[in-house]
């Protein structure tokens, strides 16, 4: 420290400030650094999986057939849509709850924290509670509707949280100006507060497509290691109907595991698997825009020009 | 004192925040069709006291009101009363402009469209009124389905009145509604206060001692949750009763 003519302590500033200039440089470059490499892994993996995946073309491996994998992809979209279904609306009405009407206290806070430790459970073990719920208390066989169940269960604790989180963050003024006109608290929440929130919503609603697109774990024993199909049959009582969700509908994710672990010796394993991997990336990737572009296009209309 | 008859009747209401006595023994009857005007030092219970004329301190918790609080004789606290239509016919203007996050036309419908009406041409209609009872009509016609943030501040709190117009309301409060605004958007709102006063009672809270002498027929003056002095604003303002009136308004505190 020097003490100059004036009387005013001297700390040092010039070192300081040169100190504090080359630390910001620094940190800026580092964070450039890790956004860029977030992106770069993210194109080097998708990249790696989708190219593998289009050498292991052929002719065949897309039919809706026994030996193709086109079933597979429709049994994955068709459990992540009755999962969505289900736990869209249910989310939401409980983090509509938590945000809007439950009051402050313990027993809120009980709440949240058990949705919130209901979200890490693991997803072999909701698996197989769901076995023993959905198939050996019921008695029925390998379904998709079963494993889509158990999908909902580990999909309404994120979409509550992301529901309930995107409520509290708008602020109180676009409730009172609501209320302040006569509306009441349901008008409010659906006219005002939920259409302000979709675009987070949406964000939740894509990462829990994500869970029902990438489950094999937790899908092994509720809805079947396979899946017969005949889409001739459109009968829903039909075991081999397409949307009957009573019957087994084995999905992409196990497909590429089958393939790999019970089922290697099954003919262009390897194939099938690089190509389901590919196929189940794809579609994650273009569910997440098509998500994306519907949320944008609710939120414009909404918004006016 | 006044030709018109009282609109609103306070009397001998106390609120309450938890323990904290926001408001003691008020006691105010505020004619039809005048402006009454608030005024205060900071924190003397006169938002509160605006807030209890549309139950919006509902929305508090542990707040408790008692005495009673009529408009048109009804006792507006009653367990009968329904809240919603209350504020229907009770509207009010907040101190920061607020219009929702959509078009200018979906604010104003708004309040229609949530107690029933669903008629186009009826909406239609309702939004120009509104507007033009806001002096905003000429300045947004050919822009009504723009977004209604992306406007100016004064023109967003003219939206904020439109919109609380559009529900026909007997009352409009209003709560600071110019201290966020330029001294352009504040004259503009000043003279639609005068103009709506031949229709609507409105009684309005404010910083501003001159917007008060400007605007309102009659002022209360607030000091730490009681009304000190409520007179005509020519009286009140020129020969005050209460020494602690006097000192608030020739500026030694506040």
């Amino acid at each position: 420290m020097n003490i100059n003519r004036k009387g005013r302590v001297y700390m040092g500033e010039k070192n300081v400030h040169a100190r504090s200039r080359v630390v910001d440089h620094f940190m800026t470059g580092v964070f450039y650094i890790v956004g860029g490499s977030a992106i770069l892994l993210l194109l080097v993996l998708a990249g790696y999986i989708i190219v593998k995946g289009i050498k292991s073309y052929y002719p065949g491996v897309m039919g809706f057939t026994d030996s193709g994998i086109g079933n597979q992809l429709f049994n994955t979209i068709y459990l992540v849509v009755l999962s969505l279904i289900v736990s869209v609306p249910l989310g939401m009405a409980a983090g509509t709850y938590l945000s809007e009407y439950a009051k402050q206290g313990k027993l809120t806070e009980i709440i949240t924290m058990s949705i919130e430790a209901l979200s890490s459970l693991p997803s072999i073990v909701i698996g197989l509670f769901g076995y023993l719920v959905f198939i050996l208390m019921t008695g029925a066989q390998s379904n998709l509707l079963a494993g889509a169940m158990v999908v909902t269960i580990l999909s309404i604790p994120q979409i509550t949280s992301t529901t309930r989180d995107a409520l509290k963050a708008l602020p109180d003024y676009y409730r009172t100006g609501s209320i302040g006109l006569g509306a009441s608290t349901f008008q409010t929440i659906w006219h005002v507060l939920i259409p302000a929130c979709i675009p987070r919503v949406v964000t939740g609603i894509i990462l829990v497509a994500g869970r029902g697109f990438g489950e094999a774990a937790a899908l092994l024993y509720t809805t079947g290691q396979s899946t017969i199909i005949d889409w001739s049959s459109w009968n829903l009582a039909s075991s081999t109907c397409p949307l009957n969700p009573m019957r087994p509908g084995e999905t992409l994710a196990l497909h590429v595991w089958m393939m790999r672990t019970e089922g290697s010796m099954v003919q262009h394993s390897t194939e099938i698997a690089n190509i389901s991997s590919m196929i189940l990336v794809i579609a994650v990737l273009i569910f997440n825009l098509a998500a994306r572009l519907i949320s944008a296009r609710i939120v414009k209309k909404n918004r006016g020009a | 004192m006044s030709d018109h008859k009282d609109k609103v009747v306070v009397d001998h209401m106390d609120l309450y925040y938890d323990d904290f006595h926001a408001l003691k023994d008020i006691n105010l009857k505020m004619p039809e069709k005048e402006i009454t005007a608030f005024i205060g030092p900071s924190g003397c219970g006169k938002s509160t006291l605006l807030k209890s004329l549309n139950r919006m301190n509902d929305l508090v918790e542990g707040c408790k009101i008692t005495g009673k609080i009529t408009i048109d004789g009804k006792d507006i606290y009653d367990k009968k009363v329904d809240v919603n239509q209350l504020r229907k016919r009770v509207g009010m203007v907040f101190q920061q402009p607020n219009p929702f996050d959509m078009s200018i036309y979906d604010n104003v419908a708004y309040g229609p469209r949530i107690h029933g009406i669903k008629n186009r041409s009826q909406l239609d209609q309702i939004v120009e009124k509104s507007l033009r009872g806001a002096g905003l009509w000429d300045e947004v016609k050919d822009r009504l389905k723009r977004n209604a943030i992306g406007v100016s501040g004064g023109q967003q709190q003219r939206i904020c009145i439109a919109r609380a117009l559009a529900v026909e309301p007997d009352i409009l409060l209003m709560d600071e509604p110019t201290s966020a605004l330029d001294p352009i958007s504040t004259a503009a709102i000043e003279d639609l206060a005068m103009e709506l006063k031949e229709n609507y009672t409105i009684v309005i809270v404010t910083h501003n001692m001159q917007q008060a002498v400007r605007i309102s027929d009659r002022t209360a003056f607030f000091y730490l949750g009681e009304m000190v002095e409520y007179a005509s604003t020519d009286q009140l303002f020129s020969n005050p009763q209460n020494p602690k009136t006097e000192e608030y308004i020739t500026g030694r505190f506040g």
